[in-house]
């Protein structure tokens, strides 16, 4: 099962869901994608994000919590950073709905998986909490400091980022799918 | 001590696997660091469409050598891609960009397969990959770095001298495959 370990910080739940975060490749790469995809695209979509992907994260992470089961595979997971960091390969500037709509989709299911992992490997919704707080965290301070890049190489070089991602998510989801 | 001690066995393994196996081989290096040169003497937009387009390629190729899909003549491919990529470099070539990005992929397509039926079991599959694209581009952005000398008088001839060196490892690697 995906995302199945969970670190043990020592000092509690919230930070156990915090680090959980910060250690699982998976989830870091989805907020940094959302991160620079919306900082490409200006402050509104900077601001927008900040409220919108935490609350899509708390939401999913809530629905895992009460519905374990509902633990999403991994290759879902993948296809999501993967489509977000191909995004901002090419430096799509989504319509609102959109944009909306794929923070739900992807930052739910990830929220769900956090969820999931948290309510069968002990630090319930506290850890959820501090889950969310870093993606909150790391959504209010990576677009913050992309808006104000006018120089055309500064946003060719979040682009390549973005293509860095989605090359990430092609290879392992060869890796899921690996022979032998 | 409880920190971390349940998480994400082989992570560190995983990320450090990934981010030496580009640079494993000469064969492999020497091609990626002729997309930067290529890309850095065909200049905007090139510079930077090569160096994206040849980690998704390459990708694509890892995703097919994990899963096992079969691809003819893979070290063939990688010779010549550092033979055609470094006569391109000799020859200052100036395709379309989109001829020149479908070259570019076409060959990482050829290194992504080995790289990916090459794979190390048991590492983390996340952090594998991670590191595998970022030294892919660390690659290419050492050939750009090199390659912004054609700016220069003297480093027109020298950048397409580089391209020379590259293009005889790529007829020696081509000689080894075909022994």
């Amino acid at each position: 099962m995906p995302l199945a370990h969970l670190v043990q910080t020592g000092f509690g739940g919230f930070y156990d869901g915090l680090a959980h975060w910060a250690l699982t490749p998976q989830d870091v790469l989805l907020v940094v994608a959302f991160a620079l995809l919306a900082g490409l695209a200006g402050k509104q979509r900077a601001r927008q994000l900040v409220l919108a992907l935490p609350s899509a994260w708390l939401l999913g992470g809530l629905l895992g919590l009460l519905v374990p089961s509902l633990m999403p595979p991994e290759l879902a997971t993948t296809l999501s950073f993967g489509l977000v960091g191909l995004l901002v390969a090419l430096d799509r500037r989504l319509p609102a709905a959109a944009f909306f709509a794929l923070i739900l989709a992807a930052a739910g299911l990830h929220g769900v998986a956090n969820g999931s992992t948290m309510a069968t490997t002990g630090p319930g919704w506290l850890g959820l909490v501090g889950a969310t707080l870093a993606v909150f965290i790391a959504v209010s301070l990576i677009p913050a400091l992309l808006v104000g890049l006018k120089k055309p190489a500064a946003r060719v070089a979040v682009r390549v980022g973005g293509s860095w991602i989605a090359a990430a998510s092609l290879l392992m989801i060869g890796w899921l799918f690996r022979a032998g | 001590m409880t920190f971390l001690a349940h998480v994400e066995a082989g992570a560190a393994s995983g990320f450090l696997s990934g981010l030496s196996h580009p640079v494993s081989g000469l064969d492999h290096v020497i091609a990626m660091v002729a997309v930067g040169l290529w890309g850095a003497q065909l200049g905007k937009p090139a510079v930077w469409v090569l160096p994206v387009a040849f980690p998704i390629a390459m990708a694509l190729g890892g995703m097919m050598g994990l899963m096992g899909i079969p691809l003819p003549g893979v070290e063939v491919g990688i010779a010549a891609s550092a033979m055609v990529l470094g006569v391109m470099v000799v020859a200052a070539a100036r395709p379309p960009l989109w001829v020149a990005a479908v070259i570019v992929g076409l060959f990482a397509l050829f290194h992504g397969h080995a790289h990916g039926t090459e794979l190390p079991a048991g590492a983390n599959g996340t952090l594998y990959s991670i590191g595998f694209v970022i030294a892919t581009g660390l690659l290419h952005a050492v050939g750009i770095a090199i390659g912004l000398i054609h700016r220069y008088d003297w480093g027109r001839p020298t950048l397409r001298g580089a391209g020379a060196l590259v293009a005889a490892g790529g007829v020696f690697f081509l000689w080894q495959a075909l022994a």
